[in-house]
């Protein structure tokens, strides 16, 4: 293992070059394109013999080449973000319904209009029904780490979905700091090569892949890849705590920090619970008790995890780092309705933040408490959502 | 935890400073963290860089807004950013120039000056219209905070290592205006 | 017999549209004229059902439409050039 510092989207990179990918068809967009580009400088220079890096002219095609490589049993990776996301987007689909195991990094970035390439989490968050299982790293560290233990998720004979990992755009990509990068040897260990057997090109046995299904098939399809999806969760324990023997780095389903007995919990994902953490534990050097989820697998989604972590919390402050136009947070109302049919519950409110790369302060989580204490004095949650640092003058 | 912010311009390598400092940090013990104001890559533009250091892994997302020193790479800048903005009270600006540090009144902050324009055209880093001093620069940091004893605190051979590793060509150039730097830097 | 979903639905038995004989779709069905096909295998290059046996000119073997597969389209009575196929009507 080497310590070095290196740029979140460059760690990325590190992981896609340590996974050996056989094929990596990528078009570059902020704040993603350092991976495109250090994937075909590895490839240029030798440092990765067996790849084929295919230069694309969309994110679509992009998309559309890792579905063919990946259907002919190949390891394939690739790199977007934001609009680039939303392009792939009919074939994110496709790639979840052929069950094909392709790793994507996204640079979590705002979507358009108004044109903005800083960081949010829309452009995923809005994926999460394509049938891809999400990551979201809180560093770069755990970006690389979760890059390499996607492969290994995607590609289990038990669970072959596609997998995303999330990482801010620019907050996490462009910033440089210390990463351990592993080994390669302990990584191909880790990591054995992708022998496909449910999907994969052999002239002498022809198959027929990505055809269509008439009503009276299709229901079926789509049952048998939700349950894929939900059974991909003990999998996905088993991976966490094989890289943990191996590597050393803990990680699981949600992270929980702080106190376990505290009545106000926040929920949130990614870079921010960094800044979150130093202020809960600034909070709790006074004396008040507060604690954080971090969810850091979003799909499948934690359903027994997060209730058990949520269990003695009186108000949940959910802060999303999105918005589903018309209604809410989208991690809000998915975590609220998780526990409407229980008789005990905690009150849930919502609050949007960091819009657009709005920068995330530790005062807006004191505004945050603050907000979410009252309603629970109030006994009642007062407005439907919270906007954190937001300019009403301008409105 | 030690904060320091850079401005400079598009294409000066405020960036690059930060990276260089973070690797002498980093390479003495410390966890760091450098990264530029997200998006604004112009070249001549005003543009700042944050470094953060500390004993402990840091977590902190956020710009940085009340730093502990401020590196200035390009004087004329002074007069169209307000490069004093939030420094602490016991906190260091050091600027590229060949003015003493009493011809400069930021609220009596300490000011370190340096000539690192005419130190970096001497070892031939960039030209006379588009200087290269940001390893150059750095040079003066590690002096002050030397003799200030902060927790900033970067040693001169961490700090030339640094910029020999970091410095894409002219290595040995970079490193004997960083050492002049530390030499002559008016404290 | 019940149709089992396959993970990514991937269809192993492959080529599934051989049992799918679609010559029952046709009303009319071309017939060939022996005697006035010269062989050319323009009718097999535009067939869109890959329905006509190629013609052999070496063994003088004229081509062969393929009745289980055949649509009974009418492409290849309307291209070859000879007017050595002719559409008739299905008599069932």
């Amino acid at each position: 293992m080497s310590r070095k510092i290196v740029k979140g989207a460059e760690a990325m990179a590190i992981a896609g070059k340590l996974a050996k990918p056989d094929v990596v068809p990528a078009f570059p967009i902020t704040p993603s394109t350092t991976f495109p580009e250090k994937m075909s400088e590895y490839v240029a220079c030798g440092e990765l013999p067996n790849t084929e890096f295919v230069p694309v002219e969309s994110e679509h095609s992009a998309m559309s080449a890792a579905i063919a490589a990946s259907a002919t049993g190949a390891r394939t990776c690739t790199a977007t973000s934001s609009q680039g996301l939303a392009l792939m987007h009919e074939m994110l689909f496709i790639a979840a319904g052929m069950r094909l195991p392709i790793v994507l990094f996204d640079a979590n970035r705002a979507l358009s209009a108004p044109l903005n390439i800083w960081g949010d989490q829309q452009d995923s968050i809005s994926e999460r029904d394509a049938g891809w299982i999400h990551f979201y790293g809180e560093n770069a560290q755990e970006g690389l780490d979760l890059m390499l233990m996607a492969f290994r998720v995607a590609e289990d004979k038990r669970v072959l979905l596609p997998t995303m990992v999330g990482i801010d755009g620019f907050v996490l990509t462009h910033t440089s700091e210390p990463v351990d990068v592993p080994e390669q040897k302990a990584v191909d260990d880790f990591l054995p090569q992708y022998k496909a057997e449910h999907c994969y090109l052999d002239p002498e046995r022809p198959t027929t892949v990505g055809a269509f299904a008439p009503p009276e098939y299709y229901m079926e399809t789509r049952y048998q890849l939700d349950e894929a999806v939900h059974s991909s969760g003990p999998v996905i324990d088993e991976v966490f705590a094989d890289f943990e023997k191996r590597f050393g780095r803990k990680y699981s389903k949600i992270e929980y920090y702080g106190d376990r007995d505290a009545e106000v919990v926040f929920v949130a994902i990614g870079s921010l619970c960094g800044t979150l953490k130093d202020w809960i534990d600034e909070h709790r050097a006074k004396g008040q008790k507060v604690g954080l989820v971090r969810i850091i697998v979003y799909r499948p989604f934690p359903f027994k995890e997060l209730k058990a972590a949520l269990a003695n919390a009186k108000i949940v402050a959910v802060v999303d780092r999105s918005i589903s136009l018309g209604y809410g947070g989208p991690v809000f109302s998915e975590l609220a309705a998780a526990f409407v049919n229980d008789a005990k519950r905690p009150l849930f409110k919502s609050f949007i933040i960091g819009l657009g790369g709005r920068d995330i302060k530790l005062n807006d989580f004191e505004n945050i408490y603050n907000a979410a204490s009252a309603d629970l004095k109030a006994g009642k949650v007062n407005e439907k959502m919270h906007w954190v640092n937001i300019n009403k003058e301008m409105l | 935890m030690y904060e320091v912010r850079f401005h400079g311009r598009g294409g000066q390598g405020a960036v690059t400073a930060a990276e260089i400092l973070a690797v002498a940090a980093f390479s003495e013990g410390k966890y760091t963290q450098s990264f530029p104001v997200f998006g604004v890559e112009r070249r001549g533009a005003p543009v700042a860089a944050f470094l953060r250091m500390d004993d402990k892994a840091i977590r902190a997302r956020y710009q940085i807004y009340e730093p502990d020193a401020v590196i200035v790479l390009d004087p004329s800048l002074i007069s169209v950013v307000d490069v004093s903005a939030g420094v602490k009270s016991d906190g260091v600006i050091i600027i590229n120039t060949t003015k003493h540090p009493s011809d400069f009144n930021f609220d009596s902050k300490k000011v370190v000056t340096v000539d690192a324009t005419g130190i970096a055209l001497k070892n031939k880093l960039g030209s006379a219209t588009n200087p290269i001093v940001n390893s150059t620069i750095l040079g003066a940091y590690a002096k002050v905070m030397e003799i200030m004893g902060k927790k900033g605190k970067t040693g001169i051979n961490a700090l030339l290592d640094a910029v020999r590793y970091k410095s894409p060509a002219k290595k040995e150039e970079n490193v004997a205006a960083t050492k002049e730097a530390y030499e002559t830097a008016k404290v | 017999m019940v149709t089992k979903i396959t993970k990514g639905c991937v269809i192993y038995n492959s080529p599934t549209s051989l049992g799918n004989k679609t010559g029952g779709w046709r009303t009319m069905k071309p017939v060939v004229d022996e005697e006035k096909c010269k062989k050319c295998n323009i009718c097999w290059q535009f067939c869109p059902d890959s329905s006509i046996e190629p013609a052999d000119r070496k063994a003088n073997k004229a081509i062969k439409i393929n009745y289980d597969y055949c649509k009974g389209c009418g492409i290849c009575a309307a291209e070859c050039p000879f007017k050595a196929i002719t559409m008739v009507m299905e008599e069932k």
